[in-house]
């Protein structure tokens, strides 16, 4: 047991710290590796108190896939100096309002969510699904999501749909002049289309762009 | 006192295995450029040792002797990290691997899924290597390595699925066990192409190797790295080759189990199987490495999304309405 409470202070002490580290950092790609510590990190958490399932797919779809594209974008853009452009300029002051509300109420949040563990049991009694233990976590989450609350599930499927064709759709920009490669012609193509055989007279020469 | 002892136990099982596999990463070393040779009508490494056997030995004992060159204007950290990042995660991932029904080091729940996030990790290395080096060809090669594992990452999960439709089990022993009459190979033979092809995209080895394309981008993200951190990241690159073939061995052909249970097969022990199988698998990459051409850019991502996507999704329906129809599906 002890063992189990040294590992889980080293984990949430390197959470911690990293979660620190990427918005102290200077340098915005080290602040992303540090988000990718913090990831992993909460992800050996997770699978501490026995969530394995969900432990693996923050790694897959947090760490493997959304840090990846995250990390693309910092390196390409170079942030840093956009960033310190932004912060040397005048106009700064029209954007501190908002992001102070937004962070006084992110704040009052936390509040809220570390005050409600007092109700705890309270909540605990109101959960509408029982939860059977015996059932490996896979198995009880699919059972939950794909089976009991399927209609949420598809309704949420739907709003990603939405938000993936809005996403495409503003981005998708159509260029004039560009040749495609299409395996159906190349692979269609045969001796007939390819290959003119001419009988060429002496000193007439052959014109090719017929 | 004995929680002392679980440590030290765990730590010899844990070397029982490193080390095997590390010396197996060398000895594909050696095998690769033989098939490689042998399909050019060359001879290969054969001077060294019996056959050449102790090339690759000789050629780390090169590496370590080389001095290590960090740029002057590389972010440091990051540099010496991504070597190191890339073998780690090479070696970490063999912790789930089942060799036979009892020898495996961690027989976890999610097995399956523990192999897939170690495998979608190792792009970090690429990125590191490539974006430390504060220059501009790794950084290209990082760039495309990234983009190419993200996509075929996609389709290798959705082909995970298929098998784990037919399974019903995230364990890795119980996806072997459900191959004992009949192999996945079989049935599901499309996915097993398109594993395979997508391995050797998410691997980087030929005919996908654009991020080291040396025509192109001189070696990728190796170009800065010299001595010991090159032959770290090599070795991790062979390494995760070789976890490729293991899990296209597990999932699709049977992993330990042998192909007939009769007498003259099934006295040869668990892991001889699973090794011939995964040597089997290598032996295919090492020949395509030297029988097909590099591919463009484009059609690399075209194969991925338009393709091997679609392709693999379509299975995935297909193979649930076929288990579903005829009352197939595994736990119930």
């Amino acid at each position: 047991m002890i063992a189990h409470a040294i590992v889980f202070y080293i984990f949430s002490l390197i959470a911690i710290v990293s979660a620190i580290m990427v918005t102290v950092s200077k340098n915005t790609v080290n602040s992303v590796f540090f988000l990718i510590l913090d990831f992993i990190s909460i992800s050996c958490l997770f699978i501490m108190i026995g969530a394995e399932f969900l432990g693996m797919i923050m790694l897959i779809v947090y760490v493997g896939a959304v840090a990846v594209l995250f990390l693309f974008v910092v390196m390409m853009l170079n942030v840093a100096q956009q960033k310190n452009e932004w912060f040397n300029s005048s106009g700064r002051s029209s954007h501190i309002p908002v992001g102070l509300l937004v962070s006084i109420i992110v704040f009052f949040e936390l509040i809220i969510v570390i005050g409600g563990w007092k109700y705890k049991p309270d909540l605990l009694d109101s959960i509408a699904i029982e939860i059977n233990t015996d059932l490996t976590n896979t198995q009880s989450l699919g059972s939950v999501i794909y089976t009991d609350y399927i209609h949420l599930f598809q309704l949420s499927g739907m709003v990603l749909l939405v938000a993936m064709i809005g996403a495409i759709v503003l981005t998708f920009r159509q260029r004039s002049g560009v040749k495609r490669q299409s395996y159906f012609k190349q692979i269609s193509r045969d001796r007939n289309d390819g290959i003119e055989l001419v009988d060429v007279e002496n000193n007439k020469g052959v014109k090719i762009d017929a | 006192m004995a929680e002392l002892l679980i440590f030290f136990e765990q730590i010899y099982r844990i070397l029982f295995l490193l080390i095997p596999v590390l010396v197996s990463v060398a000895m594909i070393v050696w095998l690769d450029r033989r098939v490689w040779a042998f399909v050019q009508k060359r001879r290969g490494p054969n001077v060294v040792g019996p056959f050449g056997l102790f090339q690759t030995l000789a050629d780390a004992l090169k590496y370590i002797f080389k001095e290590i060159i960090i740029p002057a204007s590389s972010n440091k950290v990051i540099f010496i990290l991504a070597p190191i990042v890339t073998m780690t995660l090479a070696l970490i991932a063999w912790a789930v691997i089942p060799f036979s029904e009892t020898f495996v080091l961690a027989d976890i729940n999610v097995g399956i899924l523990y192999l897939f996030a170690v495998s979608s990790l190792g792009v970090y290395g690429i990125i590191m290597g490539g974006w430390a080096s504060n220059s501009k060809y790794p950084f290209l090669g990082a760039i495309r390595s990234a983009a190419q594992m993200v996509s075929y990452e996609v389709s290798i999960g959705v082909i995970i699925i298929n098998v784990l439709l037919c399974v019903g089990s995230l364990n890795l022993s119980d996806i072997v066990l459900a191959q004992k009459d009949l192999w996945f190979v079989i049935p599901l033979f499309p996915m097993f192409i398109i594993f395979f092809i997508s391995a050797l995209a998410e691997t980087n080895r030929p005919p996908f190797d654009l991020p080291e394309a040396e025509a192109e981008l001189v070696a990728g993200y190796q170009t800065e790295y010299s001595g010991m951190m090159y032959a770290m990241f090599w070795l991790g690159e062979y390494a995760n080759i070789l976890l490729m073939c293991a899990m296209g061995s597990i999932l699709f052909l049977g992993g330990w189990l042998s192909p007939i249970d009769l007498f003259p097969f099934n006295i040869i022990p668990a892991p001889i199987w699973l090794i011939l199988k995964i040597l089997f698998l290598f032996i295919l990459f090492a020949l395509i490495k030297a029988i097909v051409p590099r591919y463009r850019y484009d059609q690399l991502m075209k194969l991925g999304w338009k393709i091997f996507l679609p392709f693999s999704l379509i299975y995935v329906v297909l193979t649930a309405s076929f288990l579903m129809y005829f009352d197939l599906l595994p736990g119930n």
